[in-house]
């Protein structure tokens, strides 16, 4: 499984990518894969406010549904709209096209509690 | 149905070979898909796709009384039999529920066998024993043997010799025993496989070998579920339970009420003449958006009016599909209903079946 070193994970298999104040958030290689066919995704919405933890948008395959969680507290500001017409983007590149929203973080020392790749690499007993 | 799985059937390891993602189900390991459920399902509607089956129970009934005890057993009318046909029936409790949907085929003038769901085997094994009359013989041979089915319309390329629909033979496949019946759980043409245990390895490679140019697939329980849900056939432990009765489930067609004397037949005397309550009916959803999934509740004009007990998002439809059992007031063909996801409504439109129609 692809695990790139330079993303912060959750325990949850969100990858997170800093972007400045921002971060953007997808699921994992890993996580896509036990998921099996993505068929929909409900996108969190523009502008709410979110607690660590929390969840914010579904992932649906086939087989079930999931809930994708707010690795830290923020605000979404930007929602891939594409995966509306094409979820199996997060299938085909989870770590690319496939990514999910973008938050605008509160307080950057909250990334501190994320997950390295080494950490989530062992998680996932890789 | 996800209980300690302790079981392998003899393909396990040719699962694993072949990157299966493994699930337990019903007390057994089971590839749920190798690569792709989609692409699974696919194979299946447009060439050929093979599923191993080894799980299902099966049984052998003998003996003079089998056939006269049997048919007070199960729900269908095994007297319709000729050798070597099958049909699909039910073997119900005291109160005309549920216990299995099963296949029965008269193998010789006094031997049928019963192909029963995996899940509901042992209790299958254990209501049949506890009835069992005269010389009427009641063994299981799920240990020695397995089962594969092989569903597609590129069927007829595999097979020299088929048999005719719904019926089954005995014949050599590449120097293997089998019996291969006509039959299936997805709508397209196709057989069942029985073998040996000792042949599992051998009789699969075989066929994956000899399908290769027909794009056959191997495919998991992931597409099993997907094809039957289209053709809106029931899933035991989801649409089909022992509190429900095959005629609110839709299936009046499998039972034979003319038949003087079976488990089950006074309820569903009673039933066909007040009318069930609910009836499981396939619904459709009329916009793209979330697909249905079991225990959503559904509604009627704002009013609860049912529970969901299949839904995924179809394969070949690309859209939600799902089947609920509903007040029978509600339970009509062109009914708009709603389907509440996650506290939100969705409009949906009850439909015929099957949900899929070949074009």
């Amino acid at each position: 499984m692809n695990v790139p070193d330079d993303l912060l994970y959750t325990e949850s298999h969100e990858w997170i990518k800093r972007e400045g104040d921002k971060i953007r958030v997808g699921i994992t290689d890993h996580a896509q894969a036990e998921l099996t066919d993505v068929v929909f995704v409900e996108l969190p919405k523009m502008d709410r406010q979110a607690n660590a933890k929390e969840a914010i948008a579904v992932v649906e395959s086939v087989k079930a549904a999931s809930d994708i969680y707010a690795p830290v507290k923020g605000t979404v500001v930007e929602a891939n709209k594409a995966l509306e017409a094409d979820p199996g983007l997060i299938n085909r590149e989870p770590f690319g096209q496939g990514w999910i929203y973008v938050l605008k973080i509160d307080n950057p020392d909250d990334l501190k509690n994320l997950k390295d790749a080494t950490a989530y690499k062992k998680q996932i007993g890789g | 149905m996800t209980d300690t799985a302790t079981k392998k059937t003899a393909l396990y390891d040719e699962h694993v070979k072949l990157g299966a993602k493994m699930v337990p189900f019903a007390g057994w390991l089971m590839p749920v898909q190798y690569t792709s459920i989609v692409e699974e399902h696919q194979a299946v509607r447009k060439n050929v796709g093979m599923f191993d089956i080894s799980h299902m129970g099966q049984f052998i009934v003998s003996g003079n009384d089998a056939r006269i005890w049997l048919n007070t057993m199960l729900t269908n009318n095994i007297d319709k039999l000729e050798v070597g046909q099958g049909q699909y029936t039910f073997l119900l409790n005291n109160k005309g529920g549920i216990i299995d949907d099963l296949i029965a085929y008269r193998i010789d003038n006094a031997k049928f066998l019963l192909v029963v769901n995996a899940s509901r085997a042992d209790e299958d094994l254990d209501w049949l024993k506890q009835h069992a009359r005269g010389d009427a013989k009641i063994e299981s041979r799920s240990a020695d043997f397995g089962g594969v089915a092989i569903q597609g319309p590129r069927i007829g390329e595999l097979f020299s010799e088929l048999p005719v629909r719904n019926h089954i033979v005995d014949l050599q496949f590449e120097g293997m025993p089998i019996s291969i019946a006509r039959t299936g759980y997805t709508g397209e043409d196709g057989v069942e496989v029985f073998f040996r245990n000792s042949d599992a390895s051998k009789l699969w490679n075989t066929v994956l070998e000899k399908g290769k140019t027909l794009g056959l697939k191997p495919c998991g329980l992931g597409s099993r579920d997907t094809l039957r849900l289209e053709m809106c056939y029931p899933l035991n432990g989801s649409d089909l339970s022992p509190e429900r009765n095959p005629i609110e489930a839709g299936l009046g067609f499998f039972i034979d009420l003319a038949k003087p004397n079976f488990i089950g037949r006074d309820v569903l005397l009673k039933t066909k003449e007040n009318g069930p309550r609910e009836k499981l009916v396939p619904f459709k959803m009329k916009d793209k958006g979330p697909p249905p999934r079991p225990h959503y509740v559904v509604f009627e004009n704002g009013e609860r009016v049912g529970e969901v007990t299949s839904g995924t998002l179809s394969p070949s439809l690309n859209w939600g599909v799902g089947m609920a059992y509903v007040s029978a007031p509600s339970a009509k063909i062109g009914s708009q209903i709603d389907i509440e996801i996650r506290g939100q409504k969705f409009p949906a439109t009850i439909e015929k079946k099957p949900l899929y129609k070949k074009s």
